[in-house]
């Protein structure tokens, strides 16, 4: 090895620690970078195979019946390339063991290998007989109640109760993500698709020749929302409610949140890391080139030149960078297979596995040594343009100044070690100013980490229990009497049960056009509540429409504009509505009017699609028993299943990420305040020893020191809140989609609970460091001469 | 101060016309050296003498291309020092120079074998590091840090360091000055040997009269002048120094 890189490699062991705190903060941003970007490819990838494998659709379209012979109209459609009927029906399901009921997807198989769209991938077990009740299970449900081949359980299948057999189980392309609709997360004990042999279900829902649902795919190039409207005009006389593409596919949708999400993280979280690196390794080498003047002169006399001085240092910060690059390749791969395989707990793919594009590696570890270099030019220029003769001479004295205190007169009140503390704060701004920045940042991860909570805290509070008070909702099959809910307010248990009336629309405002249901809300309605933006209640005003806030976004329409409405359902009227007020909404995409100025809207009679149900809590076994019978409902949805479900899937997801964060917020905090502790040190190392030689206690000398770090920590406390802040609404907002909102709620307990372990991990370096301060050799320190 | 510039009998490795630096020090102007002309001889040793501040640092450090001079100019052999460009300077040093501090200047983190390949390994005919420091008789001491030798074995290690590249020219900035007389006499020797071995032209700068007695040439400095100039019939052997 050469000279010069033994001293490169002594020195660097002897700051080890503190080179060891900027390579994990490195490390952390490209942790970051190689688990987001390695997630997305393998989940974007994964997914793009699987659904051209298994032909998934590009436009999807639900409507009452139509006959098979339509089909071939649709298929052709300019721009459609092929179309694939079929019938879906809801069923509700009685499960062995589950004391609730369940609910069903149930799908028309196509014959084996016939299946021109959306195919099945069967994992175990082979096609259903047609006409001996067996179906293929999706592989969340079997694994869910421990089924394979041969297990039964029963179906409410058109009003009557009947045992399915498992012939098989696979997974679809379609169902990646297997979401009851009008949930937040799954819950596979309760929900799954059901796919049954198409003329069985033509027999069971005497749909002869008929289907109530087709899946288009396009021809490269052609236009989507040209193929949603013709489908829409084909399908309008047979119920059609308004085809629709892709992106509101309940499982693609999801999958581009998690996609959205990912970019996020890996787009604003890495550049803090790298910035707070970047200002680390230019204050450990600024420090260093101050501390090696004189070796920098000599080098220079033996005749080394500016250029190989320089690289000398740069290769110092290159070693830390490099050290950081592979420490956070080896975390990010390791956190993107934790991430990948808790992935697979929720997204069902055939396989998906954890890989990471080679662009990616790189472009990482090129936006790392960037940073490390930046971090570096000031020093390395420092180090290149000192003069040998002047290099070689003592560093003339720090220059101080007196301090703000003196100017405003109030210095004679402060201590003289408290003078020292300011001065030195004084004499090097921008380096205080920029430790307190990467204490605060730090905060400020450590805040958004613990918002989550809140965030979740207040959605479920705010969607289940806030917005809708319902125990229940019961979905019927199609639009029926107002009187069913009444018959639903019968069942044991119900306390309470109010008609619910959903209504297909297609909303335009201006350009734009959103698909959506309007709900029809009772005036006096005590389980619906409609909280504005500014928190406030109100009732649901007697005409016009209410928006959900996300919705009135997207349409760009404010309160006081008409919007047009295309009901996609019965008559099927296009009429105008004025928008009366915008409700704030974090789950979904909906609109709200009055019952009756509904009815009045659409042109119809009342009815209604389903009941919202108050239960009795000591009756609730007795409840659920009942439904699990009941024919005449296609969906049960449940409040405390939901969300105890809700609750279990985010827990051990976010458990899983709020660890990795809390880690990275406490390595900054410590990276930035160790690294800054030692610095003070090694500058004031000679003059802290003056000062004990002089008669000053440890105590005394460690205040000086330690004094400065606490005041940096105490006042990066308040920006890191405000940093929290900032960086959870920025997370709140680029995590916003149609399917739904992160609240921005940030309770006092989070401020705190970051604020306490930003201090403790602040407090535990500048312990490390308090014990180099007991341990100060004087002798050797007033001997040297730096 | 003309008497300075006659030429040795020996040809000149150095020449200075009119030397003059100015330190800008605040707002108060020093004047280092005012008007030095000098001539230096191959392979002499040349004792610069002088109170502290009278200029012979500044001198030793324009000479080994450290420094720059305000005005007049200095010659090294045919090469005008003055007009050299940073990178010319710093291969002169590279090639041409040795240099020697009072405080040795040793890296801290390099042992004595690696502090003298430092140098050789960017020189162009270097001694093997071990050879260097065999000169100076500190063979047993090869794998030891700064912080393990005696303040004499460190300066020892400085001499190797500096002649390791074999260069024309050891400038010596008070060699002795952090040593006791025994230590400091056997370092003397180690420059004496050098010179005496590798006919390396030696200037040593001291405030020490005592070590004047080994050298050719005597240069007396006050003021950023030259104040005096004494040609020492015979060269003392730098065993026989003390003080």
């Amino acid at each position: 090895m050469k000279a010069l890189d033994a001293k490169l490699f002594r020195d660097l062991w002897r700051i080890r620690l503190q080179a060891l705190a900027i390579a994990l903060v490195i490390g952390c941003g490209v942790a970051v970078v190689i688990m987001s970007f390695g997630a997305m490819r393998s989940l974007s990838e994964t997914r793009d195979a699987y659904y051209d494998r298994y032909r998934f659709a590009d436009v999807f379209a639900k409507l009452k019946r139509a006959p098979l012979t339509l089909v071939d109209d649709i298929s052709a459609l300019p721009g459609v390339a092929r179309a694939e009927p079929r019938i879906v029906h809801y069923v509700t399901l009685d499960i062995p063991g589950l004391d609730r009921p369940a609910v069903g997807e149930l799908v028309s198989l196509a014959e084996e290998g016939k299946a021109a769209l959306n195919a099945i991938l069967l994992k175990e077990g082979r096609y259903p007989r047609p006409g001996h009740g067996e179906v293929i299970v999706s592989e969340n449900l079997a694994e869910a109640h421990g089924w394979h081949p041969g297990a039964a359980f029963q179906g409410i299948l058109n009003g009557r109760k009947r045992t399915l057999v498992v012939s098989g189980i696979a997974q679809s392309p379609e169902f990646v993500y297997i979401l009851d609709p009008g949930q937040l997360v799954p819950d596979n004990k309760t929900f799954g698709i059901l796919w049954m042999p198409r003329e069985e279900l033509e027999a069971t829902f005497d749909l002869d020749g008929a289907f109530n649902q087709i899946s288009v795919t396009l021809m490269r190039g052609a236009s989507e929302p040209d193929v949603i409207e013709r489908m829409d005009n084909l399908l309008a006389p047979y119920g059609g409610t308004g085809a629709y593409g892709r992106d509101e596919q309940l499982s693609h949708a999801f999958l581009d949140q998690e996609l959205q999400q990912l970019r996020t993280i890996a787009t604003l979280i890495p550049p803090i890391f790298l910035g707070v690196a970047s200002f680390l390794i230019n204050i450990i080498l600024s420090r260093l080139v101050e501390t090696e003047r004189e070796q920098i002169g000599l080098l220079k006399a033996f005749g080394y030149g500016a250029g190989e001085v320089g690289w000398h240092y740069l290769k110092f910060a290159l070693v830390i960078v490099i050290g950081g690059l592979a420490i956070g390749a080896a975390v990010g791969l390791w956190m993107g297979v934790q991430m990948t395989t808790l992935y697979q707990q929720y997204f069902r793919f055939p396989f998906l596995y954890y890989r990471i594009d080679p662009f990616v590696l790189l472009a990482s570890f090129a936006v790392s040594l960037a940073a490390g270099m930046l971090g570096t030019i000031g020093a390395v220029r420092a180090a290149t343009r000192l003069s040998p003769a002047v290099a070689m001479a003592p560093a003339p004295p720090a220059t101080y100044r007196r301090s703000l205190f003196e100017f405003i007169g109030v210095a004679q009140w402060i201590p003289a070690q408290t003078q020292m503390i300011i001065r030195h704060i004084e004499r090097w701004p921008l380096r205080a100013l920029t430790t307190s920045l990467g204490v605060a940042l730090s905060g400020g991860l450590l805040v958004m980490t613990f918002y989550f909570f809140d965030a979740i805290d207040e959605l479920i509070d705010s969607y289940y229990f806030r917005s809708n008070r319902q125990d229940a909702t019961v979905d019927f099959l199609e639009p029926l009497d107002p009187r069913a809910v009444g018959e639903v307010g019968r069942m044991p248990g119900v306390r309470l049960a109010e008609p619910l009336r959903e209504v297909p629309v297609r909303l335009h405002f201006e350009h734009r056009e959103k698909l959506v249901r309007i709900y029809g809300i009772l005036p006096n309605t005590t389980l619906k509540r409609f909280i504005d933006v500014d928190g406030k209640s109100f009732d649901v005003p007697p005409e016009g429409i209410v928006l959900g806030d996300h919705l009135s976004r997207t349409l760009g329409a404010q309160v006081g504009n008409t919007i047009r409405t295309d009901i996609l359902e019965g008559r099927r009227g296009v009429g105008e509505v004025r928008v009366a007020a915008i409700v704030r909404e974090n789950v979904g995409l909906s609109a709200y009017m009055e019952a009756d100025a509904l009815n009045r809207l659409i042109g119809e009679g009342p009815a209604v699609t389903g009941a919202q149900i108050m239960i009795d809590p000591t009756q609730t076994s007795a409840f659920y028993g009942t439904l699990k019978e009941t024919p005449a409902t296609g969906m049960v949805m449940l409040r405390e299943p939901a969300i105890a479900s809700f609750r279990d899937t985010l827990a051990k997801n976010m458990l899983v990420v709020i660890s990795f964060y809390v880690v990275f917020g406490v390595t900054i905090t410590f990276g930035v305040v160790y690294n800054a502790a030692r610095i003070m040190l090694s500058e004031r190392a000679r003059e802290l020893a003056s000062l004990r030689v002089l008669g000053f206690t440890r105590g005394d000398v460690a205040y000086i020191l330690l004094g400065e770090l606490a005041l940096l920590v105490a006042v990066a406390l308040l920006p890191a809140c405000a940093l929290g802040y900032l960086l959870s609404w920025v997370m709140s907002h680029a995590m916003d989609t149609d399917l739904f909102r992160i609240p921005l709620v940030v309770r006092p307990s989070t401020y705190a609970t970051g604020v306490v372990i930003l201090i403790l991990s602040a407090a535990a370096s500048a312990l490390a460091v308090a014990w180099r301060v007991n341990r100060l050799d004087l002798i050797a320190v007033l001997k040297t001469r730096d | 101060m003309r008497e300075a510039n006659k030429a040795p009998d020996r040809r000149a490795i150095f020449r200075t016309e009119g030397l003059t630096k100015v330190y800008q020090l605040g707002e108060i102007a020093v004047q280092a050296l005012q008007g030095i002309d000098l001539v230096i001889a191959e392979s002499e040793i040349l004792v610069l003498l002088g109170p502290s501040g009278s200029g012979k640092s500044t001198l030793l450090n324009i000479l080994g291309g450290l420094d720059r001079p305000t005005a007049g100019r200095v010659f090294f052999k045919e090469h005008d020092l003055t007009r050299a460009s940073d990178r010319e300077l710093t291969q002169f040093r590279r090639a041409s120079v040795g240099f020697i501090f009072q405080f040795y200047n040793l890296v801290p983190s390099l042992t004595a074998r690696e502090n003298v390949a430092l140098v050789t390994e960017i020189a162009r005919d270097p001694m093997r590091p071990e050879e260097a420091l065999d000169m100076v008789g500190l063979t047993p001491r090869l794998d030891h840090f700064p912080a393990q030798l005696s303040g004499g074995e460190q300066q020892r290690v400085a001499i190797a360091r500096a002649i390791a590249k074999r260069p024309e020219v050891l400038l010596c900035d008070e060699p002795t000055g952090a040593l006791d007389s025994k230590t400091g006499s056997l370092v003397l020797e180690a420059i004496a040997k050098v010179n005496e071995d590798l006919k390396t032209t030696t200037a040593i700068i001291t405030h020490n009269a005592v070590i004047a007695e080994m050298a050719d040439r005597v240069i007396s400095f006050g003021d950023g002048r030259i104040v005096g100039e004494q040609r020492n019939p015979r060269r003392r052997a730098a065993s026989e120094l003390t003080w």
